[in-house]
């Protein structure tokens, strides 16, 4: 049934008409155009993605940990690490962030009662899990999954050195799910252009909604490059075009530059989903605004805007880039990420923290993030890069950002939205467990793997001479690996004790700020019973806290009253008094 | 729709401005690489931010006021039908199918995509034939 | 950061963090960048981790469930943070351009020129001796699949031998696919690719026999792609350039590839 979506306006009693009939059963879940439904089918389907690709990735460590290891042949071994990094990258830390959690938020966040094009939305997850089946149906084919690295370069992936289904099945696979980022991409950035609640002007918009349309934007930048270079791909490997071979005149450093092109927005296409929920979190168990909001906002639009100039990065060691345009751009982008960080710590500023699960993960991910970050910083100057390059330095490095974004700040979004989404609460000893395991695990895991990379251990090898003196490091960062695995597993447990033991989750558990909290756990079709007004960027709290707002505190700043240190003798415990 | 146009214009004019920047670089004889694929890339990021951005700009002066662009709007002003919105819809579901038969057929040859394409036809025919009688699946 | 900078023009005693000090000179060129950037990047993450810890452990929620004060900007100080960073990586991009070109920079008359090519899955290393004649003393070993457990500098793999103290130009490619050329002691790694021909120089500061890889993921025996260097004195270096040529010109072909 089509169904005209009314907006409420001061309260609509729940329960509308139209809503008891329909399909039932898996039809039901096939025909569905929600955007919750599909947020969650993402969100469900990404996670089993995730849990793949970390098998493989202890599969990995396991095989690492002594010289010589033949637990898994080398070829398996390059199976495996090119699986690993495209089921993450590709399955994972994008369609976790912009399908999964995105979708079933952003309309929420902006007050909407679906997303802009619903049907298109559900296209979206279709060509995804068509897409990500056919990748992972790589291993069933004669020749197994492709085994060139998740980046492919030509002329490794071409037909005379990586014959077979598998890498065609791969790249089909980047066909299919491109497309299903750009309609997401699309989706999004309608969503948020044309759906807005009456009085949430763009600059009312949550963070996380802002990040969401600056990625949506990203995405229509990066993605039509990287089907664009998989079609080409794929005609050099079936129709005898020479465009990444030298015999035909073609230039193998062509499909770095538009890989790259397409990668390294992607990097951001990964990260800015979590700094915005990350910027979510930190408030709400804070309970202050987002500090510094405008430059949030500005930091974010810097940060997608640098990153379609800083591809080349990658290409240091080519030769034939231009070195110092790539290195300033590349260290440009630590200024509005650095702005971000102040700003994350300005919002934790004389708040009042609350250190449940959600809050834990998000602190958790700026300690990591920032090491991350600051090895980057490293990693963008080209000398540096041409000591560390594809060495276990990168390796460590992409992991720490990786990792901390998806999975930290991937956890914390998870753990925050989860009664929203649900219904249901997690369990908090588990949540906290499960975080302080990941904590430890990271460190242990990766902090070795620098050092293996200053002593030169190159990525992507399946084993190494114990001449080398690689092991002990080596030992250590696998058993990392299984700490890691350990508090995934947690995580796992968490979820399966939510659904079969329980606990009712109220719609607005957190004491939360924006629109999404408005309604029940989980909202009902087309989402709201009744809208608050809108007069900040936290428009539930407004409401809730009326002595509180952000413009209360706005006229009082500008009225002249008490200076900081007046404010806080006063603003020890009677709040009223303000 | 200012602020939106706005966005989408910034990102237009970062690409004409890197993108001239990055081709005036590598100019210079210091640096004797092959920048084309880059310019025109970056050519392409202007374009993708001109585009969608001027339109908005354009209509953002043609259109009348909107509630969610006017700070002081209350829920009230806002509130009426916001559009038009499948219910539940089977298409989308056989068109992600038959995209998937197509790509397939790169693989194992032409024959999938001749179910892929009756499939893309069929939910073409459904997905149209559903919105103009506002019907179920 | 006064600190990180001085370290980069100075300081040759500095903690290594990790890294290989550098068996040439472009090497020592990147080991200080490296040291600079090493303190400057921990005293930042020192700080900002400082101010982390400070804040999660000072306004944590204690019983009282009282509402903060609801502040949220304060220009001032946003700009204080925006413009500071601006700063440090200015200065960082200063000594990285300076570093660079020293390292990127191609003598004029190498005393020797080394062809390197890169394969599937070895290298070979042709010495370009004399007068611009191209003389071919080529010393190539690509047997595989190889046997495991062999240290890099096991005669299994191709030597490539370096006159102490003098300039060598490298003119590195690749025959298939691309290849990374990287020797981890001298801090440099370059991509051996196919049509693209690049040259760089080593100038060698210390005797040794230094591990090579391939660094770049090029296929099944990747892994197995190893070389070394040995940095001889130029009176050695002659000594075996003869011996080779010698033995080349009994065996005829001059290739053992």
């Amino acid at each position: 049934m089509t169904l005209l979506a009314e907006r409420p306006g001061v309260v609509q009693e729940p329960g509308g008409p139209d809503h008891g009939h329909g399909p039932t059963g898996i039809l039901r879940w096939l025909t569905s155009t929600d955007h919750k439904v599909i947020g969650k089918s993402y969100l469900i389907t990404s996670i089993v993605f995730f849990l793949f690709a970390g098998v493989m990735a202890v599969l990995m460590r396991t095989q690492l940990a002594s010289p010589d290891s033949t637990i898994v042949s080398q070829h398996t071994y390059n199976e495996l690490f090119t699986m690993h990094g495209s089921l993450m990258l590709y399955l994972f830390a994008g369609p976790f962030a912009f399908g999964g959690l995105a979708n079933y938020m952003v309309p929420l966040q902006v007050g909407a009662p679906d997303m802009a094009f619903p049907r298109l939305n559900a296209l979206s997850y279709w060509l995804y899990l068509g897409g990500g089946l056919t990748m992972i149906g790589g291993f069933l084919t004669v020749g197994g999954a492709a085994d060139f690295g998740w980046v492919a370069y030509a002329p490794l992936s071409n037909a005379v050195n990586s014959p077979g289904a598998g890498p065609d099945m791969w790249i089909v696979s980047l066909i299919l799910t491109g497309f299903s980022a750009i309609f997401t991409g699309v989706n999004i950035c309608a969503t948020v252009f044309y759906l807005r609640a009456p009085g949430m002007t763009m600059f009312r918009v949550p963070i996380f909604t802002w990040n969401m349309v600056v990625t949506g934007i990203l995405i229509l930048i990066a993605f039509p490059v990287l089907t664009a270079a998989m079609v080409m791909l794929w005609c050099d490997r079936h129709l005898g075009t020479h465009i990444y071979t030298v015999s035909g005149g073609g230039v193998p450093v062509l499909w770095q530059n538009l890989f790259w092109f397409f990668g390294h927005p992607e990097v951001y296409i990964l990260a800015l989903p979590y700094f915005g929920m990350v910027t979510e979190i930190l408030p709400v168990f804070s309970r202050k605004p987002v500090f510094g909001y405008r430059g949030m906002v500005f930091a974010t639009i810097t940060i997608g805007a640098l990153s379609t100039s800083v591809w080349a990065h990658h290409m240091f060691t080519t030769g034939v880039v231009l070195l110092p345009f790539f290195s300033l751009m590349s260290y440009m982008i630590a200024v509005p990420t650095g702005i971000k960080f102040f700003n994350w710590i300005g919002t934790m500023w004389r708040g009042s923290l609350k250190f449940d699960t959600p809050m834990l993960f998000a602190v958790g991910f700026l300690v990591v993030f920032l090491f991350g970050g600051v090895t980057g910083v490293f990693l963008a100057s080209p000398p540096i890069d041409f000591a560390t390059h594809d060495t276990y330095f990168v390796v460590a490095h992409f992991h720490e950002v990786l990792f901390g974004s998806a999975v930290f700040a991937g956890f914390a979004g998870l753990s925050y939205w989860y009664p929203k989404m649900f219904g249901r609460m997690l369990r908090e000893s588990l949540g906290k467990a499960s975080f302080w395991f990941m904590f430890v695990g990271f460190w242990v895991t990766f902090l070795p793997q620098y050092l293996l990379g200053l002593h030169g251990m190159p990525r992507r090898i399946a084993e190494y001479s114990a001449s080398t003196g690689w092991t002990t490091l080596n030992r250590v960062s696998t058993a990392g690996a299984y700490i890691l695995f350990l508090a995934v597993a947690i995580m796992v447990v968490n979820f399966y004790v939510s659904w079969r033991r329980p606990i009712h989750a109220s719609g607005n558990p957190w004491d939360g700020h924006t629109l999404e909290w408005a309604t029940t756990s989980p909202p009902p079709p087309h989402n709201f019973f009744r809208l608050p007004p809108v007069r900040s960027e936290r428009p539930l709290w407004d409401f809730n806290h009326p002595e509180h707002t952000t413009r209360a505190h706005e006229a009082e700043h500008e009225g002249g009253t008490p200076s900081r240190r007046g404010t806080r003798a006063t603003g020890g415990g009677a709040d009223g008094a303000r | 729709m200012r602020n939106e146009s706005r966005l989408l214009l910034v990102v237009s004019l970062f690409g004409a401005v890197i993108g001239v920047l990055f081709w005036a670089v590598g100019l210079s004889p210091v640096y004797a690489t092959i920048t084309s694929g880059g310019t025109i890339m970056l050519g392409a990021v202007c374009l993708l931010g001109l585009l969608p951005g001027y339109y908005y700009h354009w209509w953002s002066r043609r259109m009348s006021p909107r509630s969610e662009d006017d700070p002081e709007a209350t829920p009230e002003s806002g509130a009426g039908v916001v559009g038009v919105f499948p219910g539940t819809s089977i298409w989308p579901f056989v068109l992600g199918m038959s995209a998937l038969l197509v790509c397939l057929s790169l693989v194992f040859g032409f024959w999938t995509a001749i179910f892929g394409f009756s499939l893309a036809i069929a939910a073409v025919v459904g997905v149209i034939l559903e919105s103009r009688r506002g019907g179920a699946i | 950061m006064l600190l990180g900078g001085a370290l980069v023009l100075g300081g040759c005693n500095a903690p290594t963090f990790g890294a290989f000090r550098g068996a040439t000179t472009q090497g020592r060129d990147e080991f200080r960048l490296w040291v600079g950037f090493a303190i400057t990047g921990l005293a930042v993450a020192a700080i900002v981790w400082g101010l982390i810890f400070w804040t999660v452990i000072r306004h944590r929620r204690r019983g009282s469930d009282a509402i903060p004060r609801q502040f949220h900007e304060n220009v001032p100080l946003e700009i204080v943070y925006t413009t500071l960073p601006f700063v440090i990586v200015l200065v960082l991009f200063y000594f990285t351009v300076v570093t660079e070109n020293r390292i990127d920079a191609v003598s004029a008359s190498p005393s020797e020129v080394v062809h390197v090519l890169g394969f599937r899955w070895g290298w070979s290393f042709t010495y370009d001796s004399g007068t611009g004649r191209y003389q071919g003393v080529q010393i190539a070993t690509a047997a595989q699949p190889k046997v495991l457990a062999q240290p890099a500098t096991s005669s299994q793999y191709p030597q490539l031998v370096l006159p102490l103290g003098e300039t060598t130009r490298i003119v590195l490619t690749s025959a298939d696919v691309i290849h990374g050329f990287y020797v981890p002691a001298f801090n440099f790694s370059r991509y051996a690719q196919p049509g693209v021909v690049n040259r760089f120089d080593f100038t060698p500061t210390t005797t040794g026999v230094f591990r090579g890889q391939c660094s770049q993921f090029c296929g099944l025996y990747h892994s197995e792609m190893l070389f070394s260097v040995r940095v001889v004195s130029r009176a050695d270096f002659a000594r075996w350039l003869a011996t080779e040529q010698a033995s080349q010109a009994q065996t005829g072909s001059g290739a053992t590839s």
